[in-house]
Order: structure tokens, then sequence, then C-alpha cells
């Protein structure tokens, strides 16, 4: 275990910036979301829900793929460049830094994403744990310990010290420098994180029945209809998950050629997955249902029962009309 | 109040003056409210209290070719809304029984959120203060500061053209609420281009502003639309961000009533509304005091055209450097 007074954050921010990029979550325009840090932004670690999942570092919402350029009757095609540059994410919580392992296996199983691969290799993360959860939070229930989180680096704010403890060598190379701490310095701390989460409104969801053995039965259940009447379609839902990792991808026609890039997509619009004979799914309830049963169905029935769910809460906090995914867990779960 | 609402509901619902009612349900928390269509068998589930901030009346458009008529309840704010979209023809008056509810202004939980409240377990209202409890202990927090923002340039506690009012309201509203608008308009290019790409850079398209929006109603968007040619589904430059929000707000320019739904649902926190504002506040100055709104039948001044118009040097001169 490493110490450090967040005093002297700051500085160590600047000595990792000065190698590589640093993105930590930072407060701009009234909101505080993962950014690049440079020494005139503010960083606030007290927030414990950035706007954006942290998932945008590895998989950002649009990013450019190949260009085509026209000159006279020859086109020039320039395909982008892979991340090819070392970074550090700073602050990742225990739910985002699960959900990375989620989006591993849908983009680094065959055929392996290189863009994404790319930004893996390359990005070191650097976890904080949940010294006050949220209301909205509900982490437990997939497994996922607040007071212990993933990532190269663990990191517990005790007091006025930032107490880091390396899980990997990529980790270890980070805080090498930095002074030695007794290994069991957090754990007053960890304890009183559990005994937070413990009493959380929705510390143990019933999730029984969703699986791939109850398929059909979940799909035909009558409530989807009454679920998904006020969903207004939009994506907030959708692109503030951090486990959500459809995308589209998109010509821009620049004039005198094109801009091929793929963007985040959202099964909540009427376009997603659009084909010439029109869309399978016509109506909200069908969208919406695809959502939810992607994350608490299909997904853990390919994925060794794994949910595509963190527990964050943000599609709690976020959703304009108060739809979420614990509505869905209490509404067609085992305590239906 | 609650109580004289379902009261009431029940009661029109029985003498077959109405169908249905579309009102607000309690979602996973206290604060959570869900736009809910409810009939007599289970009207006892409607909600309505400090939460129901929610504009729910574009809900009706949907329901137009239903058989039956449909109560909905509107904030006074919410009446404009009602009373644009039957304007429009998109909602048929005479489906419809609005009833109003009074308002004293809708709390946002979001802006606890910003204070640095954690953990909110329950909040309770006497007067003008809210007692908040958490996970972490209680706080005690004006009412007033957490407020909606569309509340803090409320519209006033007059139900306009509503069928019956329910409730007393308060006005809520603090200052002028072009104030933000003078001060952006009084902003260098330069700062006020600044601002704005600040605060768009911010826009994940999540369209929340544009679905929520009652005078966003067109069945197809061009943004969705694949043959429109505009069509996207996230900004592939600086330039395409900025565009969105600014097409939109002129698309409902004249329209708009200025119900603040995109800001307060806008997940990035975007004070969108200060765009649409900035076209009330223009249309005030060229062409005298509008509200969208504010009956059925109106005609807004940027599609109506009578002789007493004034000529365009004349409206050009009146907005000065600001038209």
């Amino acid at each position: 275990m490493k110490k450090l007074s967040l005093n002297a954050l700051n500085r160590f921010f600047g000595e990792i910036a000065e190698k590589q990029t640093l993105i930590a979550p930072i407060e701009r325009a009234g909101q505080v979301d993962f950014g690049v840090w440079s020494e005139s932004e503010t960083v606030r670690l007290d927030v414990l829900k950035t706007v954006k999942s942290a998932k945008g570092a590895f998989f950002p919402q649009v990013e450019d793929m190949v260009r085509f350029h026209m000159q006279g009757k020859n086109i020039e095609i320039n395909p982008s460049e892979v991340m090819n540059e070392d970074f550090v994410i700073f602050g990742v919580r225990a739910c985002d830094a699960r959900s990375f392992d989620l989006l591993d296996r849908v983009f680094l199983s065959d055929p392996v994403d290189p863009f994404y691969a790319a930004r893996r290799a390359h990005g070191t993360v650097v976890t904080l744990a949940c010294n006050e959860p949220e209301e909205t939070c509900f982490c437990s229930n997939f497994g996922i310990d607040a007071a212990e989180p993933a990532g190269d680096v663990s990191a517990w704010i005790v007091g006025e010290e930032l107490y880091l403890r390396a899980n990997t060598e990529k980790g270890e190379t980070l805080i090498k420098d930095l002074e030695d701490a007794a290994e069991d310095a957090a754990e007053e701390t960890k304890k009183a994180i559990r005994a937070v989460t413990e009493q959380l409104p929705f510390a143990s969801l019933n999730l029984e029945g969703f699986d791939g053995e109850h398929l059909m039965e979940k799909f035909n259940d009558p409530a989807w209809a009454e679920l998904s009447r006020a969903c207004l379609g939009c994506g907030t839902c959708t692109f503030v998950c951090p486990t959500c990792q459809c995308y589209d991808v998109r010509d821009f026609d620049s004039g005198n050629g094109i801009q091929r890039y793929r963007c985040w997509d959202s099964c909540m619009f009427s376009d997603f997955t659009l084909m010439a004979h029109g869309t399978n799914r016509p109506t909200q309830v069908e969208r919406f249902r695809q959502r939810f049963m992607h994350k608490l169905v299909y997904f853990p029935s390919n994925n060794d029962g794994l949910y595509s769910c963190v527990g964050c809460g943000r599609c709690l906090s976020k959703c304009p009309q108060g739809l979420n995914i614990v509505k869905v867990i209490k509404a067609l779960g085992g305590d239906k | 109040m609650q109580e004289m609402i379902k009261e009431r509901v029940l009661t029109l619902i029985n003498e077959g003056a109405a169908d249905r009612v579309l009102a607000w349900e309690t979602g996973e928390f206290f604060y959570d409210r869900t736009p809910k269509f409810f009939d007599k068998n289970n009207v006892n589930d409607l909600k309505y209290d400090s939460f129901c901030g929610a504009n729910v009346t574009k809900y009706l458009i949907a329901e137009m070719p239903k058989e039956g008529k449909t109560i909905v309840l509107v904030k006074p704010c919410d009446s404009y809304s009602l009373n644009q979209l039957c304007t429009e023809h998109r909602v048929n008056r005479e489906k419809v029984y609005a009833l109003g509810v009074g308002c004293r202004g809708k709390i946002d939980v979001e802006k606890l959120r910003t204070m640095g409240i954690k953990g909110i377990t329950a909040i309770t209202e006497e007067g003008d203060t809210l007692t908040v409890s958490t996970l972490y202990g209680e706080k005690k927090v004006a009412r007033k500061d957490a407020l909606l923002d569309k509340c803090l340039c409320c519209k006033g506690k007059e139900h306009k053209g509503v069928d019956e009012v329910i409730g007393d309201s308060e006005e809520t509203s603090v200052g002028d609420k072009f104030e933000m608008v003078a001060k952006l308009e009084a902003m260098t290019p330069d700062e006020r281009f600044e601002f704005w790409r600040g605060e768009l850079s911010k826009c994940i398209r999540c369209n929340a502003c544009r679905n929520v929006c009652p005078a966003c109603s067109c069945i197809k968007c061009v943004f969705d639309n694949p043959k429109s040619g505009v069509d996207n589904k996230a900004a592939a430059d600086d330039f395409e961000e900025n565009m969105f929000h600014i097409i939109r707000a002129y698309h409902v320019a004249g329209r708009c009533t200025d119900c603040g739904e995109c800001s307060r649902v806008c997940p990035q926190g975007i004070p969108l509304h200060l765009l649409n504002r900035k076209m009330i506040k223009d249309i005030n100055e060229l062409y005298g005091d509008y509200q969208a709104g504010a009956e059925i039948g109106q005609r807004h001044p940027l599609t109506d055209y009578t002789l007493s118009d004034d000529e365009p040097s004349v409206v050009h001169e009146r907005g000065g450097a600001n038209a």
C-alpha cells in the first residue's frame, strides 16, 4: 500500500500528466464528468456519480474510423490510427470498473475491436472506493463491492490521505514512487462503506428468473406494455449507462469526401438497426423490452450468467420520467 | 389536495364525463414521478405532490385516436402547453377534460444533489423549509433553492382555459425571466460563443429535450429520418453539435410556451430553455408581448399577418442590435 496526502494530489496529477494523458472527474459548466485533466481544471473526487460513466475513455461517443478524400478521379483512403499513447483514468468507481470487464467480453471477443483493444492496452485504471454511496446505488446485487474496487490501482480516501494499492504491473509502475503505508490503512473505511451499502434501499433485489431458461416467459410478459408507456424514447438511459455498447457507423459528407465515424446508438431510438424491410421493433414497447431483456436475460445467458448491469444507478437518477432497471426487476423478477 | 383530486376524478369517471385520467404515479423513490394513465380501478395510485414537475400534456397526442374522454391534470404552466397542442390540432379539446391542480413550485432532486446532498431518503416540507433526510444525516434547505428552474420563471397561479381547478397555487418567480437572456445579449460575440460552446459540448444527443417538448410533435423528426439527409445520432463535428439545438429552437419559435421541460429533462444540465427564451424575448420586442398557449386558436406573430403590422424597417429598428 502507498499513500499520498490529498493536498499533494495535484502535484501527483501533474507528474502523471507530464508523461501521459490523465483523465479524471472534473467540473465543467456545472457538471462533473470524466475529462482530460490540466492544472486549471477542478477535480471533484467527492462526487460519486459522474454524469456519464467512465466507458467513454475506452469507447468514446464519437470515433472516426476512416476518411475518404476525393482528388479528381482518385480517392484517397485514410484509416484512423488506433490509440498509441498511454493514458491514466483516475477516480473510476467499482461499478464503472466492472463495466470494463463486461465491455471486454463484447469488444475483445472475436472479431476483436482494434480501437477498443488499443485503448484498453494503453489505459491504466485507478479506481476509488465509494465513501458515501447514494440511495440510487445497487452494485451489491451484481457481486460488486463498493469498498474494494478493481482496476490497476485501487484507492481509498481516509481523512486527508489517499491510500493506493497496485493490483497489476501497470499499477505498480504508476505509484511506485509514492510513500509506503500500512496494508490495512483503509480497513475502517471499507467497513464503513459496507455498513452503508447493506442498508441501501435496493441492496438485495430479487433477480430470480432473469436467465436464459425463462427467456420466453419474460419476453411475453404483459407488464412490458405498461412499464414502457411513459418512455419518451430518448437515449438518456443508454448514453449514461456504463454497459450499453451498441454503436452505429455513419458517413458524414464533408463536401469533397466522407468522414466515416461510429457513434453510440440507442435501442430506444426508432431508427435503431433499421433495415431495408423497416424495423422489427415498431413501437416503444418492443424497444423498451429489448434494452432490459438484453441486460437481464440475453447477455447473462451468453456470458456465464453475468448481468449487463453494474448497479451504478445513473438511469435511476437521470431518466426524465422515472423509469429504470430497478422498476423492471421489481415488476418482472422474483418478487413480482 | 391529492385526495380531493382522486375523489373528483372518480366522480367524473363514474358520472360518465370521462373514461381515464392522465396524471403521475410514484416510482422507485419517494421523489420519482412517472406520467401514467389511470382508470377507475387504479386511480387510487394517482400521486400529486411537490415532485410532479413533469408536464404530461404531450402524452395526450397518442390518446387522440382512442374512444372516450381523458381527464388531464395540469399545473398552471402545463395549461399553456395543452392550449398550444389544441391550437395546433394535435389534441382535440373535446376529448379532454382539463383539471387544473394547484401548484406552489416543484422540487428538483438533482438540485439537492448538486448542493452536495447525498443518499436522500426522505423530504418533509414545512412552509418554506425542506428537511432532507439522508443516509448521512439531516439537512435543511430553503424550498425556493430546491425548485426546478422552470418554477423560478413561473407563469403565475392562473390556469388558462381549464374546465375546473382544485387547490390553490402560488407564483414562485424570482426576478425577471429574461435576466439571463439579457446577460447573454450583453456579452461580446466571443464570450457568448464560449458560453454556448461550453454548454452545448456537454450534449450527448439523447434527444430527451426534443422527445419531451410539447411543441416538437412531428410524427417523424428530420433528425430520425434517413431520407432527410440530415439524420444523425451524434454530432460528426463541432458545427453540427451547435446546430441541432439552434435548429430546434427556431422550429419551435412562436409556439414554445416556455414550459421548461427541455432543461428539466436534460441529463447533462444544459440550460436549453435559454435558446427558446431568447426567441420569445425577440418576438416580444419586435411584435409586442406574446405568450404562446395563453388561449386556444391564437395565431403567433411569426405566422400571422395583419394590415396593421409594422413595416420590416420599423421592426428592424425596434430590434436594435439584437434584430
